[in-house]
């Protein structure tokens, strides 16, 4: 048996490196395309301040990236270190989509970028925008990649296991690509990451509208951020992801955790808006519910049930069963006693070793478990629901405020009055934050509501770990924390400073703080108050070292 | 499936080595113009010429290694598990050395201040110097084989410490490793800068050249007469259902030997790896730069090769229960998984080559502090 608190140590360090990471990966995936968007509109119509646009925003972009990248590479190389048996016992399956990743996305994304930003002034405008367009088609396939192996994770489909190699096998790359859990996943994350890009742009262009600076720039930045904004928080919450609750035990156990719901309960079913769920109790204290919703949410329909945590718990139990034999059996075969009663007895039971495996966590050799080590293994086939009851709702609230918030950006920004809506722009920069909550919320109902899994119904996260001791992952979970808390300030800390200073730090000349600089050094001190808006032409002592266009 | 399954093995094993030489000639080179920047430049305008010279490119080279992580681990599943595993405290001391790279490149010049830039030099230094160190010092270990071992259920344990991956013949490699990249990255600078900084570079390629030819010949030396290499006594059929538990494997002085002896072409590697090293040092002095780099790829490729061929099946061999070796035949994925991925790679790898070539193209020209001086905001 593993030692259990460095389980718990490499499970903590493998979600706080993983919901790091992903504080970098949504800005990137939405943020991208909306400079191929300002920069299309600079080569269609040639006018500069989308030119600029694309500029800076591609340098804050910049700053996200670099971060995105250094934090990609510890999810890489975490795998083998932290979960050695994991990635010996799928690798098979799981790591095909993350080399193809590599190959077909992350090469193309990473060998653009380079020029995105050096290359300006070497590239021809189409050029430049189709450099611009492959990184943001690169970003967008590697999400796909990783999202159809973690989709795997949670619904293992196209595989089976093979006693011979003692792990799982791919049987169909199809069925992998095609895992409609993957599928919504895909669409559900990176519209989530576009409503990112579209929230941080909106929310920094009405920081400068507040200021009452740089008000040509802000506006058009801000038209283009709500657009594609409405259009993607549309898309996260019409194509939400619970359409991917219908497949695989997992996923049900999930949907059932995140409603609370411990009994089933006939069609159609209520839907649980708040309570404080308890495992120990199997209940759910102060429960307010809505009739009919969860039903008409979770199936989309008002006459299919969804199935109670008690009820998963029992068929749970009957599986732990049937996989103390399946075990058995596999330790028969595994020893050479390979016959065809062996193999038939072993394939029968096959499908439920994962769950024989549960109990791992209590004794060496599942096939000898007591019935107090089953009971316990069934209390722990479900996760803790609490957690996942609330991280959900918070997401959907953010979900809700930024729906609200970008439909009425929408809407004034048509109406060309936005920048006298002080209040809204002020909700726009103080809700910056939003899409990370909801985002980093989302993952975590995604992976804490799989639990006890790594791979769902195959693999339990308890056995999945390298065997090291608790101090190796103590050493490098304080690692990853102060190096990790030092690239967060680091970070930050430019962000402020390039948010702040706005297109200026272009050193066009055009921009507010250069012209105020321009002014104070031709008027001497006590110049006239500064105009204010982007309409009064370019100073004269600002150098135009850049102007040529291509 | 077009290809057999023993087929397929042995195509992987060449892959790996395929992502291995074009992580070393491109990321590799990119490192050790990071290793070389504190010495080059001499003042911050240099030293952003240097960095300027990478800067375009340095972020998709780097992708050549995470795809090797990544095709190990789809290949080799064990592999991957076995080794990152096991070398745990090394993986991490890489990590956060490369760490450094990508916010260095980009942070670094973000800020005027001497002291913010300073750091980020150094940093660059550190993730290019450590991980070329680190992965040498891997391979070191490889050659020397690992103290792990594998349970009936195919767990694998690691029962050695990080000190002892410091052996003299790891550290040894290591210097091999750090050696050539620098050289690499110094012809690099040679070709893509002006003087002074050029005349600096030519004389750090030629003192690493040599340095590495030395340390070459002394770890083949070493290798001949004092590391005990490993040999499959039995095993089962070569296309057979990967599995590392039943084959026999033996402790053989003259071992990793074996394969030059019995297929004398293999010889072209250590070969290459001389010659080109030597013919580099050559053209670097010269003033051929563009030639330099390619004959130093091709020295590289031939070291890197020259350790493949003489472990040749092995991958990771076991020091302390020798016949849970991981080797080509045994340590694989299914033979659908390595079809799949050999078509993904035979796509995929030269489709990246080309567009690769059109970005070192649209940004080829030497790097100057004029340059630099006039795209003050977009430059790194």
């Amino acid at each position: 048996m593993l030692d259990s608190a460095m389980i718990e140590l490499s499970r903590w360090q493998f979600a706080s490196t993983a919901m790091y990471h992903f504080l970098f990966v949504p800005l990137t995936l939405g943020l991208v395309w909306i400079l191929v968007i300002m920069e299309s509109v600079y080569v269609m119509t040639g006018r500069e301040i989308y030119r600029d646009m694309t500029k800076f925003w591609g340098k804050l972009f910049g700053i996200n990236f670099a971060l995105g990248v250094t934090t990609g590479l510890t999810m890489e190389f975490q795998f083998g270190m932290n979960w050695s048996y994991y990635s010996h016992y799928v690798g098979d399956v799981f790591g095909a989509p993350l080399a193809i990743e590599g190959l077909m996305a992350f090469f193309l994304e990473s060998t653009f970028i380079g020029l995105f930003f050096l290359g300006w002034e070497r590239l021809t405008k189409r050029q430049h925008l189709a450099v611009t367009f492959l990184m943001a088609i690169g970003s967008n396939l590697s999400a796909m990649w990783i999202l159809i192996a973690n989709g795997w994770m949670q619904n293992p489909v196209g595989s089976i296991f093979s006693f011979e190699t003692m792990r799982m096998e791919m049987t169909s790359f199809t069925e992998l690509l095609l895992n409609p859990v993957a599928q919504v996943k895909f669409v559900h994350t990176v519209a989530a990451g576009y409503v990112t890009g579209a929230m941080f742009v909106a929310g920094i262009s009405a920081y400068y509208m507040l200021k009452g600076r740089d008000m040509a720039f802000a506006k058009r930045s801000f038209s283009v951020a709500v657009g594609f904004g409405l259009a993607s928080i549309l898309s996260v919450i019409l194509l939400g992801d619970e359409s991917g609750y219908e497949v695989g035990d997992v996923q049900k156990v999930k949907l059932a955790a995140i409603e609370a719901e411990w009994e089933t309960e006939s069609a159609p079913a209520a839907f649980t808006a708040f309570g404080f769920p308890s495992n120990e109790d199997e209940d759910t204290h102060m429960a307010v519910k809505i009739p009919f919703a969860l039903g008409l949410i979770a199936t989309r329909s008002l006459d299919e049930e969804v199935v109670g945590l008690k009820d998963l718990m029992r068929q749970h139990e009957v599986r732990i069963r049937s996989g103390m034999i399946a075990y058995d059996y596999l330790q028969r075969l595994r020893k050479g006693e390979d016959n065809d009663y062996n193999r038939g007895a072993f394939e029968e039971h096959m499908g439920d070793l994962g769950y024989g495996l549960l109990l791992k966590r209590y004794t060496e050799n599942p096939a000898e478990a007591t019935e107090e080590q089953i009971q316990m293994a069934v209390k722990d086939s479900i996760p803790q629901v609490a957690p996942v009851f609330w991280a959900f709702r918070i997401m959907v609230g953010a979900g809700i405020w930024m729906l609200l918030l970008l439909t009425l950006g929408f809407y004034y920004n048509a109406k060309r009055v936005v920048q006298n809506k002080p209040w809204l722009l002020r909700a726009f920069l103080y809700s910056i934050p939003v899409p990370w909550i909801a985002a980093e919320t989302g993952w975590f109902v995604a992976e804490f509501g799989r639990q006890p899994w790594a791979i769902g119904e195959v693999l339990p996260t308890s056995i999945a770990a390298s065997s090291l001791t608790a101090g190796d992952v103590m050493f490098s979970l304080g690692a990853f924390v102060v190096f990790y808390t030092a690239l967060f300030l680091i970070e930050m800390y430019l962000m402020f400073k390039f948010g702040r200073m706005g297109p200026s730090s272009l050193h066009t000349g055009r921009y507010y703080h250069e012209k105020q600089a321009a002014k104070q050094a031709g008027h001497g001190a006590g110049a006239s108050p500064g105009a204010g808006s982007g309409a009064s032409p370019a100073p004269a002592t600002a150098p135009s070292k850049q102007e040529s266009g291509d | 499936m077009i290809f057999d399954f023993e087929t397929l093995k042995f195509l992987w094993w060449v892959l790996v080595g395929v992502l291995f030489i074009g992580f070393a000639v491109t990321d590799g080179m990119d490192m050790g113009v990071g290793t070389l920047l504190p010495f080059l430049g001499k003042n911050d305008d240099e030293r952003r010429v240097i960095i300027n010279t990478v800067g375009p490119h340095w972020d998709g080279n780097q992708v050549w290694l995470i795809t090797a992580g990544g095709a190990i681990f789809a290949a080799w599943p064990l592999v991957y598990a076995a080794a990152f595993s096991g070398f745990y405290f090394a993986m991490l001391l890489a990590l956060f050395a490369l760490f450094f790279r990508p916010v260095g490149f980009d942070y670094r010049s973000k800020i005027a201040d001497p002291r913010w830039r300073s750091f980020w030099d150094w940093g660059l230094f550190v993730g290019g110097a450590v991980p070329a160190l680190v992965f040498g010092i891997a391979f070191g270990n490889l050659l020397q084989g690992v103290p792990f071992h594998l349970d009936e259920f195919l767990r694998p344990y690691y029962t050695g410490s990080f000190f002892g991956l410091l052996n003299p013949f790891a550290l040894l490699a290591g210097l091999i490793s750090l050696g050539m990249l620098t050289m690499h990255g110094a012809i690099w600078l040679q070709l893509r800068t002006e003087d002074p900084i050029a005349t600096r570079a030519k004389q750090w390629a030629k003192v690493t050249g040599l340095f590495t030819i030395g340390a070459f010949a002394l770890a083949g030396i070493w290798v001949s007469i004092g590391i005990d290499g490993f040999r499959v006594v039995s095993m089962p059929e070569l296309g057979a259902t990967p599995n590392p538990l039943t084959k026999e494997v033996v402790i053989d002085p003259s071992a990793w030997l074996a394969n030059y002896r019995d297929y004398p072409v293999t010889l072209l590697f250590p070969i290459l790896g001389f010659a080109g090293l030597g013919g580099a040092v050559a053209l670097s002095l010269q003033g051929r730069a563009g030639l330099g780099l390619i004959v130093s790829g091709l020295g590289i490729t031939g070291i890197i090769m020259t350790a493949g061929a003489a472990m040749f099946p092995f991958i990771m061999p076991s020091s302390t229960m020798p016949s849970n070796s991981l080797i080509a035949w045994d340590a694989t994925s299914s033979h659908l998984t390595l079809t799949v991925m050999f078509w993904a790679a035979a796509i995929f790898i030269p489709i990246i080559l080309l567009y690769t070539t059109w970005t070192y193209r649209r940004m080829w020209r030497r790097v100057t502090v004029a340059e630099i001086k006039a795209q003050d905001s977009l430059a790194y």
